[in-house]
């Protein structure tokens, strides 16, 4: 094998995938793909492009149902014969490696680090145990972890999920593979932790000379961090090139509209969409601040540990306004969100909403004062039962707060659709038949049917793709003209805050250590931690090579 | 001290348990309508007319001639004190005669929660990893199966398979070793099936987990994968219902002692209801009430052995 034989042949490879509902769907049509030596290739698309199909089928790692056929491939010169190949566990782990999508997952929660990460070194015969933990804790160390003996015998729980990439990270590089495919690597962390886990990437693919197939939504990171750019849409390589000129000159109107949609740090505030009036019941304009908080302070006991949470956070929402919360995680943004909404109280300090203390306790106060504040998250997956139909999921709300006839009721779930540009003939699917967007949208359906008076956005948009994201951000733009709504948008983006927020309070550390109107502080930071929240948004070369 | 105060909260609520067992029981027991001394003494041969003043005389001498409260209040007493009462239909302590049916029931609720444990486990393992779809169905369709047979007439078939069919093992007894296999049999099966349909959920499940594939991953082979990155994690969430399982195992015994004519617990019981010897059916409720919290306080200390994220909130001296 020459050093200059490609990391990886595809050819010919199709991919249908098999389902008992709804027949087969084709993932792939017929594709090719080489990955050179040491070549880091980034396979760009929205969800359901087939990136990630095309990316497992390189580890043979497809899922149970898919009906797969390639005519040819080699992973580091060796030619693999079809999916059962016993040649595949001896490549795996050897000359290819993988790093997940989600850290958080990906480690075995009841073992430790030390040994799992070195587990197929020995299978493999690539070293004996003590080798292969002494290896692991240099690659440990390279990663960027200090004292990484005592990582060994740590569990993944106990590391935050940048530490958990990094593990993985080190885990990928251990055998010093040929390629590593990196399936959004960075896509369930911070930025400022994107950021550092991609530069750790970057300076071990230099170091071992591997190749990496990189998939990622993010064309911005993409042009940043590959040398060459595999543009994905609906199964099919629609472009294909260096990076460079794949976004200064695209060719194909697909990647043009990907780049069009992704937030950038250039882009303005968003305004509503033409058309949009205010609706008859929204609220009228107020001078005073809807939310103020003041001096609040929150404290965990974490075993032997006090963690200050929230450190003294005062800030003021006004009426229709949009104010971003922004803070890597750990800085107390969610905790600050769980106070808001009254699911956590705070040791000291007081939450307002219109002068109105949030109740300290008492289920009922509570229960009166979320008819005004509501909450939206981050993963609509997550935040809606399953087992309940859009229409129950919107009317839930009004069921608990309003007693209304059926006829009024459906009325009201029916412009809670309307308002969400949601078909009122979806009403009746559930969570599973619905796409990411359209969950985002049910659950701000169910956010706005009691118009509120605050919603509380936390990272409403960072579970989804840039397009869909961008078609989320313009209806939140929308509803809050239509409806008076004032937002507390909590996000680790600064590229979202800048489309979406008025003013913007930067968190560290349970502190606000920055406040004012987004372009002040955009254009004229002052706290250090705004000044690495800016310079960690991807894709800033993409802002650069003006497009 | 958080630690303190973790167990102390589960000790009072076992106590609770405990309290409440006796406190339901007796007034089930006690309460309702039925007349344990003329059974008693009908049963002692003399038919038909009963000595009033006989029947009087026992009924003051058991105290059933006080008000129910009352009664109460001196059984709860006299059970904190450790004393259990006396049989009414045999006239020796309660303690005695549940004590000698108890060495044998726990050898066979022993052996059969083992076998259960086992069986589920192949069972669902082999279920939730084979490739092969028409058996994964196959295995997959015997728990409900198992599930839907009365126990006394599984009882019934394996006798008459195994021991009047092919001879291979004795119809009733309890003393040689063999005589333990077919009841140990009739008392797992159904118990292993609970097992496995809950454990084939779990591995199921499991084998979906990211962290299974990255293993996968790094070309480790199933039989791998399964050792090392599924078990544990698929076996977690089942020992709650370990616990739970081992109170149907005891309710399973007086069953299976009753069709394999075994002595035992389960023995004693029947014949104390049907007899209607109301302290010994209580110390039987109490007795299994009790076997079942220190169960499951056993499956609450044996969580964060196993599991470390349960050992990090402070349940456990690190």
């Amino acid at each position: 094998m020459s050093a200059l034989e490609p990391a990886l042949v595809i050819e010919g490879l199709t991919v249908d995938y098999r389902s008992a509902r709804t027949g087969t769907a084709t993932a792939l049509e017929p594709t090719a793909l080489t990955v050179g030596a040491g070549e880091v290739v980034a396979l760009v698309g929205e969800s359901g492009s087939g990136k990630t199909t095309l990316g497992m089928a390189a580890i043979g790692l497809l899922a149970p149902n898919a009906l797969a056929r390639f005519d040819r491939l080699e992973l580091g010169g060796t030619a693999i014969r079809d999916w059962t190949d016993p040649l595949w566990r001896s490549v795996r782990g050897t000359a290819v490696s993988l790093v997940p999508q989600d850290p958080s997952v990906s480690l075995n929660p009841v073992r430790t680090i030390g040994s799992q990460a070195t587990e197929h070194l020995v299978l493999h015969g690539l070293a004996r145990p003590h080798e292969a933990r002494a290896r692991l804790v240099d690659l440990l160390r390279e990663v960027g972890f200090d004292e990484p003996e005592r990582r060994l015998g740590q569990y993944p729980h106990e590391l935050s999920g940048g530490q958990q990439q990094r593990v993985l990270l080190a885990m990928a590089f251990s055998s010093d593979p040929k390629l590593i495919v990196a399936d959004e690597p960075t896509s369930g962390l911070d930025v400022t932790v994107q950021r550092a886990v991609l530069d750790r990437l970057d300076l071990l693919r230099a170091e071992h000379g591997t190749a990496i197939l990189f998939i990622t939504h993010d064309l911005g990171v993409a042009v940043e961090r590959a040398d060459r750019i595999v543009v994905l849409q609906n199964g099919r390589i629609v472009e294909e090139g260096p990076a460079l000129a794949v976004a200064t000159n695209p060719q194909h109107e697909y990647t043009r509209s990907l780049l069009a949609a992704a937030p950038s740090f250039a882009s303005g505030r968003l305004v509503p969409s033409p058309g949009t009036a205010p609706a008859p019941d929204a609220k009228a304009p107020d001078p005073a601040a809807v939310l103020v908080v003041d001096d609040v302070r929150k404290a965990f006991v974490r075993g032997r540990h006090v963690v200050q949470a929230l450190d003294g956070v005062s800030l003021a929402v006004g009426r229709g306004r949009t104010l971003g919360i922004v803070g890597e995680s750990g800085s107390g943004k969610s905790t600050l969100a769980r106070v808001l909404v009254g699911l956590e109280h705070p040791d000291s300090g007081t939450v307002e909403v219109h002068g109105e203390p949030v109740p300290r306790r008492g289920a009922r106060a509570l229960r009166a004062y979320r008819d005004h504040v509501q909450l939206i998250y981050q993963n609509p997956y997550a935040s809606l039962d399953p087992r309940f139909s859009v229409v129950e999921t919107i009317a839930e709300p009004l069921r608990n707060y309003r007693s209304l006839g059926r006829a009024e009721l459906r009325a009201r779930v029916d412009d809670a659709l309307d308002a969400v540009a949601l078909p009122r003939a979806l009403g009746r699917r559930r969570p599973h038949e619905l796409s990411g967007g359209q969950r985002q949208r049910v659950a701000l359906a169910r956010g706005i049917v009691l118009r509120p008076d605050l919603l509380v956005l936390d990272e409403p948009v960072s579970a989804l793709d840039v397009s869909v994201q961008a078609q989320i951000l313009q209806l939140l733009v929308d509803l809050q003209a239509e409806y008076g709504l004032s937002y507390a948008f909590i996000t680790h983006d600064l590229a979202v805050v800048r489309q979406i927020a008025d003013e913007v309070a930067v968190v560290a550390r349970g502190r606000v250590v920055e406040t004012g109107s987004v372009e002040a502080v955009f254009d004229r930071p002052a706290a250090a931690e705004t000044i690495r929240l800016i310079e960690a948004i991807p894709g800033r070369r993409t802002d650069a090579i003006a497009i | 001290m958080l630690l303190l105060r973790y167990w102390g909260a589960k000790l009072a609520q076992s106590v609770f348990v405990l309290w409440a067992a006796f406190t339901l029981s007796f007034f089930i027991l006690y309460g309702l309508p039925s007349d344990p001394v003329s059974l008693m003494l009908s049963q002692g041969g003399a038919s038909g007319n009963l000595d009033p003043e006989a029947i009087a005389a026992l009924n003051r001498e058991y105290g059933f001639d006080r008000p129910l409260v009352l009664q109460y209040v001196d059984h709860l007493g006299a059970f904190l004190r450790g004393d259990f009462g006396t049989s009414i239909e045999q006239g020796q302590p309660v303690v005695d005669i549940v004590g000698r049916g108890i060495g044998s029931t726990t050898v066979l609720a022993l052996a059969g929660f083992g076998v259960a444990v086992a069986l589920g486990l192949a069972l669902a393992v082999v279920a939730s990893s084979t490739r092969m779809r028409w058996l994964r169905q196959v295995l997959q369709s015997l728990p409900p199966l198992a599930l839907s047979l009365p126990p006394f007439w599984l009882g019934l078939v394996l006798l008459q398979l195994f021991s009047f069919t092919f001879h291979w093992f004795p119809s009733f007894g309890d003393r040689a070793p063999n005589t333990l296999v077919l009841p140990t049999l009739t008392l797992a099966i159904p118990v292993s099936a609970t097992i496995a349909q809950v454990l084939t959920k779990n591995f199921l499940t499991t084998w979906q987990q990211p962290f299974v594939q990255v293993a996968q991953a790094k070309g480790l082979g199933r039989p791998r994968l399964l050792s090392r990155h599924v078990l544990r994690n698929a076996v977690i969430p089942a020992l709650t219902m370990a616990g739970i399982t081992f109170g149907h195992l005891l309710a399973g015994t007086v069953i299976t002692e009753t069709v394999f004519s075994r002595a035992g617990l389960g023995r004693v019981t029947q014949q104390a209801v049907t007899q209607q010897d109301l302290p010994v059916v209580q110390f039987v409720v109490v007795l299994a009430a009790a076997i079942f919290v220190v169960v499951n306080l056993l499956v609450d200390g044996l969580y964060p052995v196993i599991d470390p994220r349960i050992r990090r909130r402070g349940l456990v001296a690190a």
